[in-house]
């Protein structure tokens, strides 16, 4: 299991378009990813639930990546959100 | 012939049948099913197509309107499939034996009021986007086919209102107009209007009946009128302006881009009175270069209660980064007059436009203005912003306003929240007494912007609402001129510069007068900017000694 923390830099928070975008790259592993924030906790495949987080900028959330490519995964995942978020 | 009146959104003459958008209604029956299997196969049928359907869409959009636009039918799509939602229509189908229509209207109720009860503005708004998907594969298992328009000559396009997926799958060769009861001039039906430039008026309310339909209207969206069975002489007349429009915008249309500087170089800058942060978008497609204006009571009228800071802050910021960089300048809340909002509680006036109004209420308040300055200077952090403090009469409210702009700035330094330090503040110049006052106000600000409608009123004493006065209220009277020309010297004499963003700034007969006079800007409604760049190129300065002289001594052309 991998994890990392991540404070959202984008003005705007996580709203639709790019929780769009994390949902369609999250597609392309097999681990499980999941991001939490305040104890709730979601599978970022879930585009409504991860916007129904209403994370804002600022926030900081922790996301977890367990599976068989979870190397490859987390590391990709952090560059993600290095880049969107 | 009758005539009916809304609000023009996007300019055009057309003429044509008019053709109501029907919607259909989808029934949804709730019965119980024996094979969930078989029920849930057909779930994932009509999902697969409204997927479909999406996809095009927003590759329509991409072509037709543009990026921002198609990325809404993208996030549709996701929604379409998304796990939660899926799930519950699942769960409902399979656990409950329940037909799929019901399963998706009951799933639709529970994720849009998921939305709606988030505390963020943006969010909330997400639950119209739930109902719209949700429609659409309803539709699609009940076998409805929405929209389209029937006809085989092009039609002006008639409804309630339209959703942005409505407008957006119509054929555009065959509309010729859009008229609607209900919309404003920010809905994308005016927006995607503009793009395609064809005429639309929105607002009509009861007017707009069922019973015209198929039968020939005249729709002039720079007047908002529509003409139904048009007379000889209507037919004409409009034909007639249809023609001088197409060569007008054609005429413009090479302008954009170009500078507002009249022939022998004098250049001045023309920019737009906005009452929204969706009319960024006129600005931008009109070519203006800068907001010169933008009236932030719509963020107080469209509320119940006073707006939040974050919401204040929201909207600025969206204002200031969509404009790229160019100058926007924000007048703080200027209700009261005309303006009443209910939740204000003001007192009743028995002369409100002489009351308690604009920055006399925020001063007398200085919470609620507190509020709405800690917003804006954290939006300045995206922009080049300018504030700008409405109805001034003395120097000391300025130096009140100004007082409580550097709490709030040192306030958001100790909260590590940035900001900008190159905001300009700025004031109204729209009582006799601000004019007569410039010379000491313009030690105290960057800016000023003159309010000429209010200029007028207070100094010819003429109420603007009041149309019997006719020729008493006359907006070129040399008295108003002089004050502009005076405000514009005591202006440039402590270094600052002076626009005008009163209805006169558009008035292409006082042009010449007020580059003579040295305003420095013309803030206009983003319709105007053009026609006015046109009329500043076609200038010169040669005659600025004249008019000067001619306002000053026998002002004979003015009276």
């Amino acid at each position: 299991m991998k994890k990392f923390d991540f404070t959202i830099q984008d003005e705007m928070g996580i709203h639709a378009r790019p929780a769009g975008m994390l949902t369609k790259e999250a597609k392309n592993y097999q681990s499980t990813i999941t991001m939490e924030k305040d104890g709730k906790s979601v599978n970022v495949l879930k585009l409504m639930a991860v916007m129904a987080m209403g994370i804002k900028c600022g926030e900081t959330v922790t996301v977890t990546v367990e599976g068989e490519d979870e190397e490859v995964a987390a590391a990709a995942m952090e560059e993600f959100f290095k880049a969107n978020f | 012939m009758i005539t009916i009146q809304g609000k023009g959104v996007s300019t055009g003459v057309e003429v044509g049948p008019l053709y109501f958008y029907r919607r259909q209604k989808t029934e949804i029956k709730t019965y119980t099913v024996e094979d969930v299997e078989a029920e849930w196969l057909r779930f994932k049928g009509a999902q697969a197509i409204a997927i479909q359907q999406l996809e095009k869409l927003a590759e329509k959009t991409r072509a037709e309107v543009g990026e921002e636009e198609a990325l809404l039918f993208e996030t549709h799509q996701m929604m379409a499939e998304d796990l939660d939602y899926e799930e519950s229509i699942e769960f409902i189908i399979k656990e409950e034996k329940m037909n799929a229509e019901e399963a998706v209207s009951r799933t639709s109720v529970i994720f849009a009021e998921m939305f709606a009860s988030m505390d963020d503005s943006y969010m909330k708004e997400r639950a119209a986007d739930v109902k719209d998907v949700s429609q659409r594969i309803l539709s699609i298992l009940c076998g409805v086919v929405q929209g389209g328009i029937d006809s085989d000559v092009p039609v002006v396009v008639a409804a309630d209102d339209l959703a942005p997926s409505e407008t957006i799958q119509l054929d555009k060769s065959k509309i010729l107009g859009f008229i609607t009861a209900y919309g404003s001039g920010s809905s994308h039906t005016a927006i995607l209007a503009r793009t395609m430039g064809i005429p639309a008026i929105v607002g009509l309310g009861d007017s707009l009946k069922e019973e015209y339909e198929g039968r020939e209207v005249i729709v002039d969206g720079g007047n908002g009128a529509v003409y139904v069975d048009p007379d000889e002489d209507t037919s004409v007349h409009m034909m007639k302006k249809r023609e001088e429009q197409i060569k007008q915008r054609k005429l413009l249309e090479e302008l954009k881009g170009k500078t507002s500087e009249t022939k022998d170089g004098h250049a001045v800058k023309v920019y737009c009175n906005i009452g929204s942060p969706e009319d960024v978008h006129a600005v931008q497609v009109n070519d203006g270069e800068g907001i010169g204006l933008f009236r932030s009571e719509f963020l107080y009228l469209n509320s119940s209660t006073y707006p939040t800071e974050e919401e204040q802050f929201e909207a600025y910021k969206k204002v200031l980064s969509d404009m790229n960089g160019q100058r926007a300048i924000i007048r703080t809340c200027d209700i009261g007059a005309d303006k009443q909002i209910d939740y204000f509680e003001l007192p009743k006036e028995e002369n409100p436009a002489m009351g308690l109004r604009a920055l006399r209420i925020s001063l007398t308040r200085m919470d609620f203005f507190k509020t709405q300055l800690r917003a804006l200077f954290r939006a300045s952090a995206y922009g080049k912003l300018g504030i700008m403090f409405p109805m001034v009469t003395s120097v000391w409210e300025v130096r009140d306003a100004k007082r409580l702009c550097e709490t709030v700035k040192k306030e958001l330094e100790a909260e590590g929240i940035p900001y900008s330090e190159n905001v300009q503040i700025g004031i109204m110049i729209e009582t006799p007494a601000a004019a007569v006052m410039s010379d000491r106000l313009a030690k105290e600000v960057d800016f000023f912007s003159c309010g000429t409608n209010d200029l007028t009123q207070y100094t010819l004493a003429c109420d603007r609402q009041n149309n019997d006065l006719g020729r008493f209220y006359n907006p070129h009277h040399p008295a108003v001129l002089r004050l502009l020309k005076m405000v514009c010297d005591n202006a440039h004499a402590n270094g600052i510069w002076v626009g005008i963003c009163g209805e006169l700034a558009a008035d292409l007969e006082l042009t010449e007068t007020f580059l003579a006079i040295g305003v420095d800007e013309l803030s206009v409604s983003p319709r105007a900017v053009l026609p006015l760049r046109s009329q500043i190129r076609s200038l010169t300065m040669e005659n600025k000694e004249k008019i000067v002289e001619s306002l000053l001594n026998d002002f004979a052309p003015y009276i």
